[in-house]
């Protein structure tokens, strides 16, 4: 029977597919004149709706996991301070969840499957409830299985409940994100199988040709000679690239070309969230200087610049101000130059910006490797099987290390090198303890991380202008807590890229036994030591944390950090919200694959909300080594 | 645990490690229990953990698929891998086959069953049995090891005792040159060796035998790429010497055609 109903679903079915704007919310549209970017959800009542539905990207049908059939997922919006009723409803047959990134909820509203709440079963409605005391720009996704690949990410904007201190006209949110038409499971699959099934960056012979010529056939040969004893590759600088990604803006590719209108000397805030699986991305807007003016959702003082790299999970919030009235290029790069998308910011809708060259690909150093310091020679450095037993012959130049100068011999792996006073730059130059779990799973060992806040990141060493990097970074507001930390904790980023294992500690999350522990209100320095050649976006739920960039009072307060390769970054927790808090790599495979643990903020004496029968727990100045979990169940 | 203590006092505030796989019987954490019930958070937490690094895979790989054809014949070869686990443990299969499409029939057929375990970041040990069905039935134990050398060679060394008593090993080796991101010129090498003569499978004692190879593949996809190749095999010491004197060849070369493909 072809009935009209059956008729009408069929055409709108049909519409659906087809016409991709159909499925974007209304600000995430291709932008008509006067477009402000209008939040399609606000209030303090939000419905929210988990199912599968169909999208078209660069003129493919796949089919999305997500909210309310829209990807990117709508944008929500409130005010700060409000009450606020999400109710979603879980119309997939698995399980589903919705963690709200960088919003400072009760632990149990934080919505991490298994840490903080038991997750919403399929065809099941879960009512989240909060209020929170902040504003600026956040987003969110599901935390459940590899969902978040599928399209399960969204905009979220809490207007402050007073006066903005960012003064703009005009403002739109740009999520940048990742898509595949692989399966999440397929290519996680593939990666274990190998590791290198998406590098099509690698170093051929063609390279070495011309490095053979510019720098001379020996240092050429010793160069690949030193990359392949260490059974590392340069190149290595993202794990899923554009071989299978295609990139996004808003949900739309090059291809689909996203718009924004402005009218000449109007300041326009864009709203930056990358929202993507597994890509960092360099975002800059050729000609067209921005200032950045919030970072993580909370204001820093303005600072100009023409690039930022945006790391997995973080936001920036930028304000520029396009005087000529002609079409500028939002341009969010794959940080392996694999690939980019491209948006369109123009004085009429409708208009195409010259998608810029992808530059060269960049290429890793010793400095990714923990092995700064050109002026220290490395020998006898026994770590058996470990990478660093391949820089223990004499006689090879390695990228001009000097075996004959300064000799370290017999390094202790036992004990602490780091500094007793809390100072990130004391530790420049410092070997590095390993006392972690090491074994197949921990490949490599930074020996001497290095600070590089002020660097701006992989491959935009040289790109010829302005690039932000943390140490630019100051708190528009004074920090409210400048105690100094009264306990440090080491924590090793660490992998083996070639098994596609990844840990913290050189322990994946499948074998952890106990979470990392503090007390409430215990002031903790984190030092996140980076022992991979990768950078990784770590996120701490539920508390901001200050990044120790030399910003005295102002040290931005963010909920991910970048890790660069060799790096050691410093953050300081007040550890001031009770509860356990998910803690992880927000590169999604890197986290499925066990870069992930639990940061429990014990209560202190007078009790939270939450737990009316607790104990107090027992000062715990060592990580929790010899305390038991009596109180807590 | 007091010794640890100990070196806690002394070494005051500075930073810890954390020792995060330390064992208890406790859960790991636990707050949420209070809010929605240690019945509903027990087994979600125990997903989340298992979802985070305890997952596994089953793979399936023709390392060589190929025709090899020698002057005087032909012969269709499967070098086949298969295995199931996680990171640290794996069941491994290993097959290879040699088939003479000629005369129908085959040259060599062998399976290999093995518990794979990593030991280090580029090793694994593998340890099983080998059943051998052509030329001969014969079952070995297999001990060996599997991994990424120095310098990127792929290299598989393993030794063999069988139920005959004989003992026998082999080691093979590849390197891959990157022509260009898809184009890729393999040489690989497989070196026999054996304990003893075993007269009825024409093996002497010491070097059996050398195979090399040069393969070039191109990578319509990662996981699948034909190639061409060739292939030059050798026989040494006391087996050439039972080779010929039989008048068998004991150095032969083919060109080859085939695929590598893996799921």
């Amino acid at each position: 029977m072809f009935n009209r109903r059956h008729f009408l679903g069929a055409a709108l079915g049909g519409g659906t597919v087809l016409g991709a704007s159909g499925l974007l919310p209304a600000w995430a549209r291709t932008a008509t004149d006067g477009n402000l970017g209008l939040p399609t959800l606000t209030g303090t009542n939000f419905d929210l709706d988990i199912g599968e539905f169909p999208v078209r990207i660069d003129g493919r049908t796949a089919m999305a996991v997500g909210v309310n059939g829209t990807l990117p997922a709508p944008l929500i919006r409130f005010r700060e301070g409000d009450e606020i009723t999400l109710n979603v409803k879980n119309r997939l047959k698995s399980e589903t969840s919705i963690h709200w990134h960088g919003l400072l909820v009760p632990f149990y509203m934080d919505g991490v499957p298994g840490v903080s709440f038991p997750g919403i079963p399929a065809g099941e409605t879960f009512q989240y409830k909060f209020a929170v005391p902040q504003s600026g720009t956040y987003w969110y996704h599901s935390h459940s299985g590899l969902q978040e690949q599928l399209g399960h990410y969204g905009p979220m904007i809490i207007d402050p409940a007073g006066a903005d201190p960012v003064s703009y006209d005009r403002e739109y949110v740009l999520v940048l994100s990742d898509w595949s038409f692989e399966h999440p499971h397929r290519i996680f699959d593939k990666l274990k199988k190998s590791a290198e099934t998406y590098s099509f960056n690698n170093r051929t012979l063609g390279d070495f040709a011309e490095d053979a010529a510019q720098q001379g056939l020996g240092d050429a040969l010793g160069d690949r000679a030193m990359w392949g004893n260490m059974r590392m590759s340069p190149r290595d600088i993202a794990d899923v690239t554009g071989a299978t990604y295609t990139y996004l803006i808003n949900g739309h590719s090059t291809a689909d070309n996203w718009n924004a209108v402005f009218r000449p000397g109007e300041r326009v805030r864009l709203r930056i969230i990358n929202a993507s699986a597994m890509s960092i991305f360099n975002f800059r807007i050729p000609g067209l200087p921005m200032s950045v003016v919030a970072s993580d959702g909370l204001n820093v003082r303005p600072v100009e610049t023409d690039e930022f790299q945006i790391g997995v999970a973080e936001t920036y919030d930028v304000v520029v101000r396009p005087e000529a009235a002609r079409a500028f290029a939002l341009v969010a790069e794959s940080i392996d130059r694999s690939g980019q998308a491209v948006a369109t910011l123009g004085p009429r809708p409708g208009m195409r910006a010259e998608a810029p060259v992808m530059r060269a690909v960049p290429t890793l150093t010793m400095k990714d490797m923990g092995m700064a310091h050109g002026e220290h020679g490395m020998s006898d450095m026994d770590r058996s099987d470990s990478t660093m037993s391949g820089m223990d012959h004499s006689g090879h130049d390695m990228s001009g290390m000097d075996h004959s100068g300064h000799k370290m011999n017999g390094m202790a792996h036992e004990g602490h090198s780091m500094s007793r006073k809390p100072d990130p730059m004391s530790g420049d130059g410092a070997m590095m303890a390993h006392n972690h779990k090491t074994g197949p799973g921990v490949a490599n060992t930074a020996m001497m991380p290095v600070s590089r806040l002020d660097e701006p990141g992989t491959g935009l060493e040289d790109v010829g202008h302005r690039v932000l990097t943390y140490a630019d970074l100051r708190a528009l507001e004074p920090n409210r807590d400048t105690r100094p930390p009264e306990r440090e904790l080491q924590i090793h980023l660490t992998s083996n890229m070639h098994r596609y294992m990844w840990s913290f500690n050189g322990v994946k999350f499948s074998e952890v036994t106990e979470s990392i522990r503090l007390n409430e209100g215990e002031r903790v320095r984190f030092n996140l030591v980076n022992d991979t050649m990768m950078p990784h976006p770590i996120h701490l739920h539920g508390m901001f944390f200050e990044v120790e960039n030399g910003g005295g009072e102002h040290r931005p307060r963010k909920h991910t950090v970048i890790v660069k390769p060799g790096e050691k970054v410093a953050f300081d927790v007040s550890s001031e919200h009770v509860g356990d808090w998910a803690f992880h790599c927000h590169l999604l495979y890197h986290m499925h694959a066990g870069m992930m643990n639990v940061v429990s903020v014990i209560p202190g004496e007078a009790g939270p909300h939450a737990k009316p029968h607790h104990e107090p727990p027992e000062n715990d100045h060592d990580m929790g080594h010899n305390q038991t979990h009596e109180g807590h169940h | 645990m007091t010794l640890k203590l100990a070196a806690l006092t002394m070494i005051g505030l500075s930073a810890q490690p954390v020792a995060f796989a330390q064992k208890t019987e406790a859960d790991p954490w636990s707050q949420a229990d209070e809010v929605w019930g240690a019945e509903q958070m027990k087994p979600a937490r125990q997903q989340v953990l298992r979802h985070h690094g305890d997952t596994t895979a089953t793979y399936f790989q023709a390392e060589r698929f190929e025709l090899q054809s020698f002057d005087d014949e032909e012969v269709l070869l499967l070098d086949g891998n298969a295995w199931t686990g996680g990171d640290i443990n794996k069941l491994w299969f290993k097959t290879e086959l040699e088939y003479l499409p000629e005369e129908g029939e085959f040259e060599e057929a062998e399976l290999q069953a093995l518990w794979s375990r990593a030991i280090s970041p580029y090793w694994d040990f593998q340890a099983g049995v080998r059943q051998d069905f052509e030329p001969e039935s014969r079952t070995h134990i297999v001990a060996g090891f599997q991994g990424l050398a120095p310098y990127l060679f792929e290299t598989d060394a393993a030794a063999f005792l069988s139920t005959e008593g004989d003992l026998t090993a082999r080691v093979e080796a590849e390197y891959e040159l990157l022509l260009t991101q898809r184009l890729i010129l393999q040489p690989r090498i497989e070196a026999g060796f054996s304990a003893q003569d075993i007269p009825e499978l024409e093996t002497g004692a010491g070097l059996t035998g050398i195979d090399a190879g040069l393969r070039l593949r191109y990578e319509i996809r990662r996981t699948f790429a034909p190639y061409i190749g060739i292939e030059w095999q050798e026989s040494f010491s006391d087996t050439a010497e039972m080779i010929e004197a039989r008048g068998g060849e004991t150095g032969k070369a083919a060109v080859i055609f085939g695929v590598r493909a893996w799921y």
